[in-house]
């Protein structure tokens, strides 16, 4: 049934349904209300979920990798500087192969102090060892959050996730959704099986051991091989969810008019409605535009994100965050992308909305009629800043 | 890198490892600097050095302290330090590997 809701509301249905053993969490704007939403489920009975009331985002991070070491089911959400403290033990997460998913309601990072969206708190995320998807609507928020679940728990990988939903404008605004019955959404999501449960006394083990020279760097290299399975999870997973919910999810990315565009954007996140309007509006007077979003952030979808720009002569990669000293982090992965393809399109990188810096369907339109006019690789170039 | 290490494809999901195996690999006794000297004569069986131990390294045989377990004893000391009776006694160990 169609409702109408936030993105907030929409991760929270979704955490609802999944119904994690232990929820670990820390309020913070604009990631707050998901807490909220989940706290009133708790005390309303709706879940039996053990909700842990933590001091900080640290400690959340380390009641959920207690609790999913223990053996149980474990979720949390974050945003920004909450992120930046509970980083640390997401490594952790990830190195002993837990398989914790967190919303994270993108926000700018300090300083100066902020609270709207943009990226900077999942680039920080970005080697942490946790897959991360990026949403465009709440719709995708809730989707995301069920699918990322079943790739979490997957046998193959085990490994925490992250579901990124721009802050505000998709946490606090409202959209039309249409989660799944309850019962379809928990049988989607299935019954969480532990691996070495702490709990499980009969078979004592010893979690977090320490690692010498001699087998630190195969743990490492056993963790990135977890990594390389989430690509074939991701794609069954997706194709099982498309199945049961009817929505045309296919890949790692979605190309919107991208087959015969000569120019086109890449984007994570909502900007991608905003960015496919000034598609639409340009494709109106004839020009070749598209659009290439990337669902998949982590692992990076290299050969997907080749083969969808292979036609391309000009494309714009657009980051929200700048990556201090470098080019921007998107940018860097398109790039790599690239290196074996046969055509090379022409690159440039933007920098856009940072700190929740308003994004128009007129400044994207200008960006892409200015593709193939402007002489690429020439450093950044921001979109919407004041000279 | 020795033979008998394992490769990346053969560890325990997230470097878990199962009960009561690390010891047999781990011979944490290697980092010791001082070695616990246990007294026979002295001893009164108080058993409080083997409460004390972090490493249950107090070896006991039928609730009797017998010696200690070399191997794993990191020398912190904490059993002379608790012994009522002076029955331990810590040693360099140069010293204490040279002594009978």
């Amino acid at each position: 049934m169609r409702k109408v809701m936030t993105g907030h509301k929409a991760v929270a249905e979704a955490m609802r349904q999944i119904e994690p053993d232990v929820v670990a969490v820390y309020p913070i704007t604009p990631q707050s209300e998901i807490a909220e939403y989940y706290a009133d489920y708790v005390h309303d009975g709706i879940v039996h979920t053990e909700l842990v009331p933590v001091e900080s985002e640290h400690s959340a991070m380390s009641a959920c990798v207690g609790a999913a070491a223990a053996g149980a089911r474990v979720m949390t959400a974050t945003s920004s500087q909450g992120l930046a403290l509970l980083v640390e033990v997401l490594y952790i997460a990830a190195g002993l192969r837990l398989p914790i998913v967190m919303a994270l309601a993108n926000r700018a990072l300090s300083a100066p102090i902020n609270i709207h969206c943009d990226h900077s708190d999942a680039y920080l995320a970005r080697d942490a060892g946790a897959f991360q998807i990026f949403c465009e609507s709440a719709q995708e928020a809730y989707d995301y959050t069920l699918i990322a679940q079943r790739i979490a728990e997957h046998d193959m990988v085990r490994l925490p996730g992250i579901v990124n939903l721009d802050g505000f404008s998709l946490t606090h605004t409202s959209q039309v959704v249409e989660p799944l019955d309850d019962a379809v959404a928990k049988k989607f999501v299935g019954a969480f099986k532990a691996v070495h449960p702490l709990l499980d006394v009969k078979k004592p083990v010893t979690w977090g051991p320490f690692a010498m020279p001699d087998y630190y760097f195969e743990l490492k290299r056993a963790q990135a091989a977890a990594m390389e399975e989430v690509p074939a999870a991701f794609l069954s997973v997706q194709k099982a969810f498309a199945k049961t919910s009817g929505r045309a999810y296919a890949g790692f990315v979605e190309k919107y008019r991208l087959d015969d565009a000569d120019r086109a954007l890449v984007v994570l996140g909502s900007t991608a409605g905003t960015a496919k309007v000034a598609v639409d509006a340009l494709r109106e007077k004839g020009e070749k535009v598209g659009l290439l979003k990337v669902w998949l952030y982590r692992p990076f979808p290299y050969c997907e994100v080749a083969s969808a720009l292979e036609k391309v002569k000009h494309v714009g990669v657009l980051d929200r965050a700048i990556s201090f000293g470098a080019m921007g982090a998107l940018y860097s992965d398109v790039a790599t992308s690239l290196r074996r393809s046969q055509s090379r399109p022409a690159l440039h990188n933007y920098i856009y909305g940072l700190g929740g810096r308003d994004i128009t369907v007129e400044q994207l339109a200008e960006v892409l009629e200015g593709l193939g006019k402007v002489r690429p690789d020439e450093g950044l170039r921001y979109i919407g800043l004041r000279e | 890198m020795a033979a008998s290490l394992k490769g990346w494809r053969e560890l325990p999901i997230g470097g878990v490892v199962p009960g009561g195996s690390a010891r047999d690999l781990n011979k944490t006794g290697s980092w010791r600097a001082e070695r616990p000297m246990w007294n026979d004569e002295k001893c009164i069986q108080c058993l409080l050095c083997w409460f004390h131990c972090p490493d249950s390294s107090i070896v006991t045989h039928d609730q009797k302290v017998t010696g200690v377990d070399y191997d794993h004893c990191k020398g912190c000391g904490l059993c002379a330090a608790v012994c009522p009776k002076d029955a331990i006694g810590m040693v360099p160990e140069r010293e204490g590997t040279c002594a009978k």
